[in-house]
């Protein structure tokens, strides 16, 4: 066998052993995990930004209580799907859905939906972490206040959210500081706490340990297993392992150019539990992505 | 051997090889013309404040308390200006009550509400346009609306609200800076944890811009005080004996007298006019620094 | 169907009306700036359009004398020109110091001054910018004539109120918008620009003079335009030391009169509302803030077109 390819099949075979390393690292329980609720239904769903065609035909579900993993290379719509999870794609003018996207049997979409009610509900983790210029107290005190909850101690609150995000520890003795000077991880965290303190009923995040060392990343999906205890969680994540290490179900997408025109549109190629995708997947191109071949 | 090993060779990459005498002239005297130039601007500023105080330090220092204590006088010595003095600082305050919530609500709903539509660039158009309306059209508009039409007369209430109306676009467009300064990332952290538009916006966005918006309104109302031209055309008197008690009394301004004493022959009056200019200098140095030092203590570095 | 637990109901519960009340005060805000040009165009527009109905339009727009209350009958003489060949003196004259020494500094700023020096500079820009132009007149009286055009241009050649005094004034007042506007769009060139230019064995000279202002040219003009609209606007300095006497003349060392130094002393001199020449306050005011309009608009049109070669 000519010398390159031999480089690249040792290159796959180390690949797989650190898939299937993460895969045992994984608690017993999960693997034989049972299909469970749905919070998510999503049917269908294309979403366009003005005239351009940014993810079509996704159908899925998310199920509580689980780490729904969204896996592909850059600019296949993974962001773009988890933003339309909590309506933030809202936000982007000439942003549009269509399909349906059922949260908990309710149309996310529907006439009379309030986003501000999804958003309480549906919590946000961003990939860079960005807490209020205020004291970590009051980023953490933020979202209840403005939600209208009426803790009987807001102190307990802040607390209960801060240890639940395992950063409590490392910031108990200078709330009152301002959250910018603590460390990229630390402040990951905190925002994790912001997003508990409103006891949201599902979590997403949007690559949240890209921008972090590995230790803090460690850390954080450390904390995601404990959090799915309580929460749903939905991770977007260009980091392989780090879907087989945490996840329970794992979407891979792709993306596609349009004809015609340059622009690649994402599409949905592969869902399944995360052991199925990474030791059998059954789509050439998740096989091809999650043995490094490309992407 | 050729032309270009010429050029290559060690003793042709000597600096300055390549430029000719002519070329190395050219350049010093245009380095030369450019600190002159430059130089213009401040030493004329060093001339000016010289002037001033050269002329007006010693009367200002002779009887500093008569002076800042007395009402105006025939008489250039015995001439004061607390009429104007407390007039300037009464306008400042109303002017600062009228035109401050109002141009931060203007601002906030162009950067935080207003719909990208035709409405909203005419309303940003507008602004920017009225920022360069020169001082004494405000004059006309508030001789006309506020003191004859609506009959204010000539009071303290007509003179603030036209100095507002004249420092609107400036507080708007800093205001702007101060709240665009805002990364989007804050906005989007605060919709993510359901809060509402206005909740962010007053909770997160404001306060972080407030001090930039704090900084240009200060220094909208710095400008504000050394205006004269609106306030002489609406009217404000000059000789006046008394300190408004009430929005409808009539008020005096520090450039109003400055502006009367400079136009007076007597060279006493010119030396009260350059005391009057020292004061007012200093009382713009520290609104100046108030708002320097709010920038470079409170403004937030992302 | 399973029945939604309430709490994970998602459809709207609060009307939320105090909000909305809210954005409606803050787009009454915004909306107030609209009302305030309406304002001024509305009074400057009644009391013109008085004015032009006791005093000939056309003698308006032609005349070559300002000299109200004087002349046939009870009106004045109403001639514009004189104040617009006064103004056009003062903003041409402030414009021949402020460009010079603007773009010079600008240039000096943006190419040649290491930070420090910047750091010294750019204050004192503000502080200039920052006099009152009251302040200004006084200097402009009190050391321009007296020191500076008189000693060199001779006491009988230069009047005590004379347009050269004012043009000077105002061109230091102006030199700041001037500088930081052409400053700013000239650090705007990218530096690829001069690092090309330098590669090829350019001077500092040449590259600022060959590369980076033209490529800032479209800033530069915006910004004489502007400082020339602020010229023409400006009243204290030149009702100080420009004089008042409104006349049709192209010496610099005479007295003049400009639209603004008019206003000014007539409101000075006690006018009766009502009266043609308070009304004419109004007209000239017209006048003067159609002229300042068509200027801004023009700036911000070259800031606009041009704003997108280096986006």
């Amino acid at each position: 066998m000519p010398e390159g390819r031999t480089h690249v099949k040792e290159d796959e075979e180390r690949h797989e052993t650190r898939i299937a390393d993460a895969l045992k690292a994984r608690p017993v329980e999960d693997r034989a995990a049972v299909a469970a609720e749905t919070v998510f239904r999503l049917d269908d769903v294309h979403v366009y930004y003005s005239r351009f065609l940014a993810l079509r035909g996704v159908t899925l579900d998310v199920g509580k209580n689980e780490i729904t993993a969204f896996i592909g290379p850059s600019g296949c719509g993974k962001s773009t799907l988890i933003r339309c999870l909590n309506r933030m794609n809202d936000l982007i003018p000439g942003a549009r859905v269509e399909g349906k996207v059922e949260y908990h049997d309710q149309d996310l979409y529907g006439d009379g939906v309030d986003p501000v009610e999804v958003r309480r509900r549906i919590g946000m983790v961003f990939q860079k972490p960005n807490p209020f210029p205020k004291s970590i107290y009051e980023n953490v005190a933020f979202g209840p206040r403005v939600i209208g909850m009426k803790p009987s101690s807001m102190d307990d609150l802040v607390e209960q959210s801060l240890r639940a995000a395992a950063v409590w520890d490392e910031v108990k003795d200078k709330l009152k500081q301002n959250a910018l000077a603590l460390s990229g991880g630390q402040q990951q965290r905190l925002c994790i706490a912001r997003a508990i303190a409103v006891s949201p009923d599902v979590i997403l995040m949007d690559e949240p340990c890209s921008a972090l060392d590995p230790v803090s990343t460690a850390r954080i999906e450390d904390l995601m297993d404990e959090l799915k205890r309580e929460y749903t969680i939905v991770i977007v994540t260009h980091n392989m392992q780090q879907a087989a290490r945490v996840s329970d179900r794992t979407a891979f997408f792709t993306a596609e150019a349009a004809e015609g025109t340059g622009d690649r549109t994402g599409l949905l190629v592969e869902y399944d539990r995360t052991d199925a995708i990474f030791t059998h997947p059954s789509d050439k191109r998740t096989e091809d992505y999650i043995t490094g071949r490309f992407g | 051997m050729t032309a270009a090993t010429d050029v290559l060779a060690p003793s042709t990459l000597r600096r300055g090889a390549s430029r000719t005498g002519a070329k190395i002239a050219l350049d010093m005297a245009f380095s030369v013309v450019l600190f002159v130039g430059t130089i213009v601007g401040v030493i004329a500023l060093a001339t000016l404040i010289w002037t001033i105080l050269d002329n007006g330090w010693a009367r200002l220092i002779a009887d500093p308390a008569v002076f800042l204590t007395s009402y105006v006088s025939r008489f250039p010595a015995r001439a004061g200006i607390k009429a104007a003095l407390v007039g300037s600082a009464y306008l400042m305050v109303l002017t600062a009550l009228f035109c401050f919530p109002i141009g931060v609500g203007a601002a906030v709903y162009l950067e935080e509400f207003a719909p990208r539509n035709r409405v909203t660039n005419f309303v940003e158009a507008n602004v920017a346009n009225l920022a360069g309306v020169p001082s004494v059209v405000y004059g006309l508009l508030g001789l006309g609306i506020f003191v004859r039409f609506l009959q204010m007369g000539p009071s303290l209430l007509a003179g603030a609200l036209t100095l507002a109306v004249m420092s609107l676009p400036v507080i708007i467009v800093a205001a702007r800076e101060a709240i665009r300064a805002v990364p989007q990332s804050i906005r989007l952290g605060a919709y993510a944890l359901g809060a509402t538009k206005w909740q962010t916006v007053r909770r997160q966005v404001l306060p972080a811009a407030m001090p930039g918006t704090l900084t240009g309104t200060i220094l909208a109302l710095s400008r504000a005080i050394g205006e004269t031209a609106p306030l002489l055309v609406i009217g404000l008197p000059i000789v006046i004996f008394s300190i408004p008690n009430d929005l409808r009394d009539p008020v005096s301004a520090l450039p109003l007298l400055i502006f009367d004493w400079t136009s007076r022959p007597q060279p006493a009056f010119a030396e009260a006019a350059a005391a009057a200019s020292v004061v007012l200098l200093a009382l713009l140095l520290a609104m100046n620094a108030v708002a320097i030092f709010l920038r470079n203590r409170y403004t937030i570095r992302w | 169907m399973v029945a939604t637990p309430p709490d994970l109901s998602i459809t709207r519960r609060k009307a939320r009306t105090g909000e909305r009340l809210i954005v409606n005060a803050l787009f009454a805000c915004a909306v107030l700036s609209i009302a305030v040009t309406v304002g001024i165009i509305a009074v400057l527009l009644v009391d013109t359009v008085e004015f032009f109905r006791e005093s000939s339009i056309v003698k308006f727009l032609t005349g070559t004398v300002w000299a109200p209350g004087q002349g046939a009958g009870v009106d004045g003489l109403y001639g514009v020109w004189p104040l617009i060949n006064g103004t056009l003196m003062i903003g041409v004259g402030a414009i021949l110091v402020g460009l010079p020494l603007g773009v010079l500094t600008a240039i000096y700023l943006s190419e040649y001054a290491s930070s420090r020096v910047r750091g010294v500079l750019k204050p004192t820009l503000e502080i200039l910018a920052g006099i009152p132009t009251v302040v200004v007149g006084f200097f402009a009286l009190q050391f321009i004539t007296p020191s500076l055009l008189r000693p060199i241009f001779g006491t009988d050649r230069v009047f005590i109120f004379n347009a050269a005094a004012g043009s000077i004034a105002v061109g230091l007042m102006i030199l700041p918008i001037i500088a930081s506007i052409s400053e700013d769009a000239m650090r705007a060139v990218p530096s690829s620009l001069r690092e090309a230019a330098f590669g090829l064995g350019s001077t500092r000279r040449q590259v600022s003079l060959r590369v980076v202002v033209p490529a800032a040219l479209s800033g530069i003009s915006a910004s004489v335009i502007l400082g020339f609209s602020r010229a023409v606007g400006e009243t204290m300095a030149v009702t100080i030391a420009a004089g008042n006497s409104p006349k049709m003349t192209l010496n610099f060392f005479e007295s003049i009169q400009t639209l603004t130094a008019s206003i000014a002393q007539t409101v000075n001199g006690e006018v009766a509302a009502g009266t043609v020449r308070y009304n004419a306050l109004f007209a000239l005011g017209m006048t003067l803030f159609l002229m300042t309009l068509a200027m801004n608009l023009i700036s911000a049109r070259i800031v606009r077109r041009y704003r997108q070669v280096y986006a």
